[in-house]
This record gives C-alpha cells, structure tokens and sequence, in this order.
C-alpha cells in the first residue's frame, strides 16, 4: 500500500517535503505560473498525506524517534557514545503529531485560497516558495526534539513570516508591520538563544530528554525558564506582548494571516514544551502552582484585554487580530489550570480535562479563525476595502461568504454544535472545578465576543445593497474550496467532538504530561 | 564608477579573492571554514567589483538571472545530496558517501596529520552546494539594494 | 575575575544595542542596535564553550590535550547566518519605508495607530 520507504522516513519527509517544493518553486515558474501554483497545491497535499501517516504511526506505535545522518532512524543513542544522544533528533509525540496536523491542514487550505487571492500580483513564486518555507518552519518547530534545531526553526519562521506579512507593500503601512513583527521576533529569538546557551553551559547537552534527564533546578535554570516562557510567549501573541499582532495580522495579506494564526500556536506550543518535557521532572524544587499561576494570569489578561480592544475596531482584520490574542487566552488558560494541578491528586479527574479543552482549542481555533480570517480576505478582494464603516449590504451578492462567515462567527462565539463550543465547554467545566471565578470570566468573555462578530456581521452583510458595490460577486472558486475546507471541518468537529478528542486531543495531553515517557523513547528507557 | 587605477586594482584583485574563496569552501572539511564562509568571501570579491565599477555596470554583466540561478542550483544540489540518502538506506542527511572508497570517500587517519582532500564523504559535497547558493544569495541581495537606492523617493 | 571577562563584555554589549534600539530615531541605526545585540549573543556562545588551555577542535591536529568546545562554534556560525538573513530582509524594509515615505526617520512610522 504505502512503501516501507515512506513510512520510515516519514518524520523526515515532514520537512523535506514542503523544502524540496519550496526551492523548487522558483525555478518551475518559468514553466507557466499556473504549472506553478499546481505545483505548490501538490506540495502541500502530499504534506498533509505525510502528517497524516506520520500521526497514524505515533497513535499505534507510540512516540517515533528519528536521528538525522545515522544508519537508521531509531539510532539516537550511538554505541560509542557512553549513552549520549549526538546528532539531531525529531521526537515526534502524540502531541507533536496534533500540532502537525494542524499545520498541514491550514497550508492546505491556505494554498489553495491563495491560488486565486494572489492571483493579482506580480512575484507570485517568492510568495509560495516564502509559504512553503512557513510550512517547513511550523513542521519543524513542532517535531523537534533539539533545542537548537527548535531556535533555527524558530528564525525561519520570523524570516518567513515578516517577509510574507509585506508581501503586497500598498504605499509602505504593510512594510511598517512587517519591520515591528520581524524586530520583535528577532529579539525574542535572540532571548531564547541566550537562554539555549545558559543551559548548554549547565549541562552540556542540546537534546531536550538529555537536559530534561540531568535537570537540576538551579538559579540559572529559573533565569532561562522565564526567558524562554517570556520570549515564546511575546511570539504567540499573548498580552502584555502582543503589540505586534493588530498591526502585523491586519495588514498581512488575508492568506497570510490565516497561516501566521498556526506559527504563533506552534510558540504556543515550544511554551508548552518547555514547561511539560523540560522542566517537568523537578516537582520537588519547582512550585508548580505558581507556574501554573502565572500561565493563567496571562490567559486571563489575554482573554480580556483581547475582547475589549476589539470591540470599538473598525478594521475587520485588526478586529479579528484582537479576537485572535483573546482566544489565545483561552488555550493558556486551559493549560494553566493543567499545570497548576500537576503532580496533584485532581490532576486525574478534573486537570487533564482542562489541558485537553486547551489543546482542543488549539486546533479549533486555527480552523475557524484561519476561516475567518480568509472570508474577510474574500469581503476585501471583491469590495476593495477593510473599513465596516463603507461595508454594507454584501450578504445579496457574497452568499457563500456570509455563510462560512456565520459558521465562522458561532463557532468563535462557543455556540453548539460548531467546534468552539466543544473545547469551550471543556475549558469552563474544568476551570470551574478549580476557581469558580475564572470560568466566569471565561463565559463574559465568550458574550462579548458573540456580540462583537455580531456587529460585524451586521455591518458587513445586512442592509440594504449599497451603490458603489453593485458589481460585486461572489469570489473565485478556489477561494470557496479553502474557506469551505475549513468550514467542513469547524463542523465536522463541532458534531462529532468525543471521537476527536478521544482519538487525537487525549493521547496528546497524556503524551504531553508524561516527561517520563519522553526521556524514556530517546534514551532508551534508562 | 570609480577612477582608473580603482577599477584596474578591482579587475586584477577579483581573480585572486575568488581563488581564495573557493579554497575556502573546498577544503572545509579539513580548515576552518566551509561552505557559508567561502561563499560570503566570493560575494565579497563581487562587491569589489560592484564598489568599483558601479552597480547599474556590474548588473547587466553578470545579472541578478545568472546569480539567482546560481542559488538555485546550489540549494537544490544541497537538498539533492541530502535525500539521496534515502536511496542508500540511510536517514536523511546520512553521510553515504564516507568510508566507501568512492568519491571523497577516503578513510580518515587518526591523530595530528595534514588532513587529506579525498575524504569527508558528503560533506565537500554539501560545503560547494552552500558555496555557490552563497555566493548567489548575498551577491543578488547587494545588487538589487544597490540598485534599490538609487530609486528617488516618493 | 579575569575568567569572568567575556561574559561582563557580553552584558555591556547588549546593554549598549539595547539601549541603541529604544533611544535611537533613525531606522538604520536601530538595526545597527539590533546587530549588536546579535553580536553580544554570539560573544556568549563562543566564550560558553571555552577551556583552559584547549586548543582548536580541528580533527587531524587532535593531540594529547584538550580541545574547546566545537559545539558552541557550530552554534555560533548558525546565529551569524539568521543574522545575516534578518538584517538583510530588515534594510529592505527600511529601504521601502525610506522610499515611500521619504524618510527613515522612526517618527514617520506612527500611521499605525492603537
């Protein structure tokens, strides 16, 4: 069915996949610009086949470990070596695998939206090859089990991202977001190498199961936990660093955000690593607890502050950029109530709920606000323009842009049966077991943003058709095939949630609190 | 453009600083150096070039198209290298090439000796494709800044 | 204290790039600042992996003593290359802001507002 070759080699295959594709883009465009995006729709698909083979693997086989330049991939530990794992490995967990799927799916959809949105401008092979390029530096980050090869990753991701962020200059406002992002993410980077460094120098050793086995908590230890939570944290977009988002979302080209949304949770996701497989054997020096704290101060802040810088935006894209950093704040809540309960006796009943609807979020999020985002790209390739005050009356002539806008809308609101209420719902029932007022804070939030997207959704669709937009019409079918592939898939998982989340979200919270099992897959269960 | 004996120091320069360059990246294996110092070297010897001769002169010469293919091939021979691996039943990345007799494949001697060219298995092979991606790379990116900067503002 | 030398110079570097990005108005020189900061980062890593009395971790010259850290190097030359790809994409963003606006002068980038 699928050559041994394939499924052996599937971890690396994750990347060199899309960066095989990514160079070549330039070359093949001489051929046509349509064999071009051809070529890049395959890129992507074929990626999404191999995330898919890769997680199937992971689900039944369990945690896969692959060396790069060894004889063959499950040889991390070389015999000579006295039990040191030398070359760089990708450990690929349930967890990791989650966040791969995640991935694909978006490139996916995204690559498939941009066929047509940039269909407009000139230099359309840097903005593949700059896409794919985005691709292998979310895949990387997620699949890594080096903490350097996580750094690299990390910079490809920035590069990437500021170079997509200014693809269509439109008089110099998109290349000042661009610069801010990619300062902030320079710096942030820089930081987390600076704290990679403290601990090479503690512990001699860049693989994450190798520090995380010889952790022993001390001063320096702590100086590069905050460093690396503040620095990935500022990268994912949560409050009090998230300055960079209204500006570097809202003017990014709608495709472009939608695939920024998915690098800023693979951030999410390096915090999440950290805390968990790093750091987490040491229960007796480290007060989880405060940690823990600390996460759902951030989340609690992001949720809110979110929220409130959304509602007087009359830009439907930095609006949407506030609602993405509030959501994020639901993801960091989750997880946080899950680390603050770590190593306790509840941890069993309610705390895994509460990491599982965080993660659930993860991916939920990146689906419908990924669907979001390209049905406002939709409203502004066909009107010209991003302000609701202009907008009006579009719901006549936009049918199926209003409907992946409404499906949109509910699920980011928490209403059943799309998928955000299937996570929400987990998120409160947990939350609420800890501190009752958290959840409420939660469900405020959620209320406020129902009735933001209910603004919007007025002001973009109902009333009256308006003058200057008569000859508007529906958008090119390859925009409604993207939109409509996440559309399918918010409510895919909004009805079937208990399959999704015993299938692909468990396995991965469990993979994810287990630091013991991590070591053990890399180092040979020493 | 820069005066007479500028232009003719560059003409009679360039040469030498791409033989060290290529020295550089060829004998990475064995020196200090490699792949993405050689090439920053080459690049360096075509911005003497473009110092001395102007930007707008160098740019219909050698032009961005013959640079940027330069790239090109030197990332996909990079990438090329790495996945023929899979076809020799290594990992990706894997160093198929070293200990085999073949090209490079040399076995390396043990202990202070003056290091032999012929061995390192993928890793000459590897340290060219980085050279001349390099030296493309940062070649097209000074030509078209330079060229950029000329552009009066709107 | 002499020991301990490389790594005072790192925090005075950065200190100095970082105060370079906040306090500077043109946009050239806040990337300047930023190279230092790069800079200061690489110093770290290199003086990381330093031993006394080690020599040069070249393979054929392996003698009976120490060698430095090679790790830390490789690392290094990584960070050189991002940062030399960064700085590259950040002067093209001043270049563009430099050419559409018509100055590169930071305060020129207040079109964005809350």
């Amino acid at each position: 069915m699928i050559p041994e070759i394939i499924i052996r080699n599937a971890p690396a295959l994750l990347i060199a996949v899309p960066m095989l594709a990514a160079f070549i883009t330039p070359v093949i465009v001489r051929a046509g610009n349509g064999v071009m995006k051809a070529w890049a729709l395959l890129a992507t698909a074929a990626t999404a086949a191999i995330a898919a083979i890769v997680a199937w693997q992971v689900l039944d086989f369990g945690t896969i470990v692959y060396t790069f330049g060894a004889a063959a991939p499950g040889l991390a530990v070389p015999l000579d070596s006295g039990g040191i794992p030398v070359r760089i490995i990708f450990t690929i967990d349930a967890m990791s695998a989650f966040m791969g799927i995640i991935a694909t799916i978006s490139a996916f959809a995204v690559c498939l939206y941009a066929v047509a949105s940039e269909g407009r401008q000139t230099g359309q092979e840097i903005f593949f090859a700059l896409l794919l390029l985005l691709e292998v530096g979310i895949l990387g980050m997620v699949s890594t089990g080096d903490l350097f090869n996580f750094f690299v990753f990390l910079e490809i991701n920035s590069i990437a991202g500021a170079a997509l962020v200014s693809y269509r200059i439109r008089g110099g406002l998109s290349v000042e977001a661009a610069m801010k992002y990619g300062f902030i993410s320079t710096l942030g980077g820089l930081i987390v190498l600076t704290a990679i460094g403290l601990l090479y120098g503690q512990y001699g050793a860049l693989n994450m199961a190798m520090v995380a086995s010889r952790m022993q908590f001390t001063m320096l230890d702590g100086i590069a936990l905050a460093m690396l939570v503040a620095a990935l944290a500022m990268k994912s977009g949560a409050v009090p660093m998230h300055f960079w988002t209204p500006d570097a979302y809202g003017l990014a080209p709608a495709s472009v955000t939608a695939f920024l949304v998915v690098a800023s949770q693979a951030s999410l996701y390096g915090v999440f690593r950290i805390v968990f497989t790093l750091y987490g054997g040491i229960v007796q020096s480290l007060d989880w607890t405060t940690v823990g704290w600390i996460v759902i101060v951030l989340g609690v802040l992001s949720m809110f502050v979110g929220v409130t810088m959304a509602i007087p935006q009359h830009d439907v894209k930095r609006l949407m950029a506030y609602h993405a950093v509030s959501q994020t704040g639901y993801m960091l809540l989750g997880v946080g109530v899950g680390i603050a309960l770590l190593g306790t006796s509840s941890f069993d009943t309610y705390g895994i709920v509460a990491m599982e609807g965080g993660i659930f979020h993860i991916f939920n999020h990146a689906m419908y606000k990924g669907l979001l985002f390209l049905t406002a790209g939709a409203i502004i390739y066909r009107t010209g323009t991003s302000d609701l005050n202009r907008m009006g009356g579009l719901g006549h002539s936009m049918k199926w842009t209003m409907l992946f806008f409404g499906i949109g809308a509910l699920a980011i609101a928490g209403i059943p049966p799309f998928n955000g209420f299937a996570s929400k719902l987990m998120i409160y029932e947990s939350v609420y077991l800890f501190n009752p007022l958290l959840a409420v804070i939660a469900m405020v939030v959620s209320i406020l943003t129902l009735a933001s997207f209910v603004k919007v959704f007025h002001a973009m669709f109902m009333g009256p058709r308006l003058p200057e937009f008569a000859e508007v019409r529906e958008v090119p079918a390859p925009m409604l095939l993207g939109m409509g592939l996440l559309a399918v898939i918010v409510v895919f998982f909004g009805v079937f949630p208990e399959q999704v989340v015993a299938g692909l979200v468990e396995p991965a919270a469990r993979a994810l609190a287990d630091q013991g099992a991590y070591i053990a897959s890399v180092l040979g269960g020493a | 453009m820069m005066t007479k004996i500028v232009r003719a120091a560059a003409g009679i320069l360039f040469p030498f600083v791409l033989i060290f360059g290529f020295y550089i990246v060829a004998h990475g294996h064995l020196t200090p150096g490699g792949g993405f110092q050689g090439g920053a070297v080459i690049a360096t010897g075509i911005v003497l070039l473009i110092a001395a001769f102007g930007a707008g002169e160098i740019g219909r010469r050698i032009g961005p198209g013959a640079l940027k293919g330069s790239e090109a091939l030197g990332l996909l021979l990079f990438i090329g290298t790495a996945a023929a691996a899979f076809g020799f039943g290594g990992t990706f990345f894997s160093n198929w090439l070293a200990n085999g007799g073949a090209v490079f494949g040399n076995i390396v001697a043990f202990g202070p000796n003056p290091g032999d060219l012929n061995t390192g298995g993928v890793i000459p092979l590897m340290n060219l494709a980085v050279g001349i991606e390099v030296l493309g790379a940062l070649s097209v990116i000074v030509l078209l800044m330079l060229k950029g900067v000329g552009e009066e503002a709107e | 204290m002499i020991a301990n030398l490389p790594f005072i110079a790192v925090a005075v570097v950065a200190l100095i790039g970082i105060v370079v990005i906040l306090t500077r108005q043109n946009l050239v020189k806040m990337v300047m600042g930023l190279s230092l900061v790069e800079a200061a980062v690489n110093l770290f890593l290199v003086s990381l992996g330093y031993r006394n009395g080690g020599i040069a971790p070249i393979f054929t010259s392996a003698p009976a003593g120490e060698m430095v850290m090679p790790t830390v190097q490789a690392m290094t030359l990584t960070n050189i290359v991002i940062g030399i790809a960064t700085t590259a994409l950040l002067l093209s963003f001043v270049m563009l802001v430099y050419r559409k606006y018509g100055s590169a002068d930071a305060g020129v980038m207040r079109r964005l507002k809350e």
